[in-house]
């Protein structure tokens, strides 16, 4: 069938009904878009697209719900349900999710900054080095405030050797 | 200060790297862990007399005398499975194995001794970690089953004695500058029990992106010397203004537990709890507080088990137990 309007093949087949009269009209793409307002069809058919789009949503709801951890089994899910982790690599494989919760939990705390097993030491990142003073000058602060002297020479002790180094 | 802050804690999680979590162990996992970690305890020798005790074998009173001792959970005494916990250095040190985590090493000390606490567990964790690879990531920390402890696993803990803001009714205040401050209040023998005798156990609920030293420090210098100061002036109010209703108390209390037939550890806990308080503000003065604190432990449905060298039943055990305090308080 030819477009009512050019001279191209009609695709768009319209039918309108205008104070009881049935109007037909036949359309390529180009003359509905321009004429009708209709946008241009899609490469993509409407059941291909359907799918890719529940798909496309479900598949990571899905992913989301079936992660687990490779090594011991757990799913987010059953962590979940009872709050307990199956092994040391739950925390790696569940780091996404995990990182909200732990925001809660800890009051804003997300990255441990306290003791390293001696075995690790050398992973330590040198940027801790200038934490531990800062801390280091608040405690001496606190332990002064205290009248705790023999603590706040420690700790003046410390802040002296980290400084110097 | 010492007569309200009764102990300090610190307990330490951590977990053997390699080895799975207690939830997902197999009984055999969990068997040979517990043996490679009870060998390695020992071997450390932590101090010149370890004991080890098996709690899948121990018999319920057993067990239950742990708990009563603050050595063991109540979860730890109640859990099923290979597991066990080692005593050391006169039960200021105590190690459970398998209980929520591979290890919970912990240090009760009298009194507010934090910092001192804080050292020894230090000294032991180090111990333990040139002998066994503890479960560790850079960003996370110590890796433990339940992640509100990871990171420096550590639970900083004071028991106080708060009987005066109980009579008064401030306790609420407490409970609520608790709150605020992410600090936990619980009952004399932790996680899920009640605050028999006015004894309650504050302790941090966070154990990441601190320092174990900004933890224990904010613990000793922030909260607990209010608390303290609170439970201070509320006695001194009691004294000075009420002081009839006091004495009243503390004399009833004294008068009970001299001359009652049967007595139950609940209530026993509340009436020495009174006395303890009495004594402490100078109102009795023929009752020395080393006898309180014996009969506080004494008391306790294991240890007097123990003491009368018999199991004990309900009226029994209640008469047992009075019998056993007016034997103390009347010197008969």
């Amino acid at each position: 069938m030819k477009c009512d309007n050019c001279k191209n093949q009609a695709s768009v087949h319209l039918t309108e009904i205008r104070n009881g009269k049935k109007i037909e009209k036949h359309l390529c793409e180009q003359c509905a878009a321009q004429l009708e307002g209709l946008p241009i069809k899609s490469h993509t058919p409407i059941n291909e697209l359907l799918t890719n789009f529940v798909l496309a949503h479900s598949g990571q709801l899905a992913r989301e719900q079936s992660a687990t951890c490779e090594v011991c089994g757990i799913s987010w899910a059953e962590f979940r349900q009872n709050g307990l982790f199956g092994c040391e690599h739950d925390y790696t494989a569940f780091e996404k999710d995990l990182t909200p919760l732990l925001h809660r939990a800890h009051a804003g705390g997300t990255h441990h900054v306290g003791k390293v097993p001696v075995r690790r030491g050398s992973a330590m990142p040198p940027a801790k080095k200038q934490v531990d003073v800062a801390r280091l000058q608040r405690e001496l602060q606190r332990a002064v405030e205290a009248e705790d002297y023999e603590r706040a020479a420690k700790l003046r002790d410390q802040i002296r050797q980290a400084t110097a180094g | 200060m010492s007569e309200i802050v009764v102990s300090s804690r610190i307990r330490l999680a951590r977990n053997i790297s390699g080895y799975r979590f207690l939830g997902k162990m197999t009984r055999h996992q969990r068997q040979s862990l517990e043996a490679k970690i009870r060998d390695t305890i020992l071997s450390a020798q932590l101090s010149p007399q370890t004991l080890y005790v098996d709690l899948e074998a121990a018999p319920e009173i057993d067990r239950q005398l742990l708990v009563e001792r603050h050595l063991i959970s109540k979860q730890h005494a109640a859990g099923e499975g290979a597991r066990g916990v080692a005593i050391a250095e006169n039960e200021t040190l105590s190690i459970m194995v398998n209980e929520e985590d591979h290890l919970r090493i912990q240090v009760l000390r009298s009194g507010l001794q934090l910092e001192e606490a804080w050292e020894q567990i230090n000294a032991v964790d180090d111990k333990l970690e040139a002998r066994l690879d503890f479960a560790f990531h850079p960003r996370f920390g110590y890796l433990t089953a339940c992640p509100t402890n990871v990171g420096t696993g550590i639970r900083v803990s004071v028991m106080l004695h708060l009987p005066a803001l109980k009579l008064t009714g401030e306790i609420e205040k407490v409970f609520r500058a608790a709150k605020d401050l992410h600090l936990a209040v619980r009952g004399l023998y932790g996680e899920g029990t009640e605050a028999t005798g006015d004894f309650y156990q504050i302790s941090n609920q966070i154990t990441l992106g601190h320092t174990e030293e900004e933890i224990i420090s904010d613990f000793k210098h922030g909260v607990i010397p209010k608390i303290i100061d609170f439970e201070h002036h509320a006695r001194r109010t009691l004294l000075n203004e009420r002081t009839a209703a006091l004495d009243d108390k503390v004399f009833r209390s004294l008068g009970i537990l001299r001359s009652a037939r049967l007595l139950t550890s609940e209530e026993v806990m509340f009436l020495l709890s009174h006395l303890r308080m009495g004594i402490n503000l100078g109102r009795v003065k023929d009752v020395d507080m080393r006898t309180v604190n014996e009969l506080l432990l004494l008391t306790q449905p294991a240890h007097l088990q123990k003491l009368q060298g018999r199991k004990l039943e309900g009226d029994q055990r209640r008469a047992a137990r009075a019998d056993f305090v007016r034997q103390r308080l009347n010197g008969n």
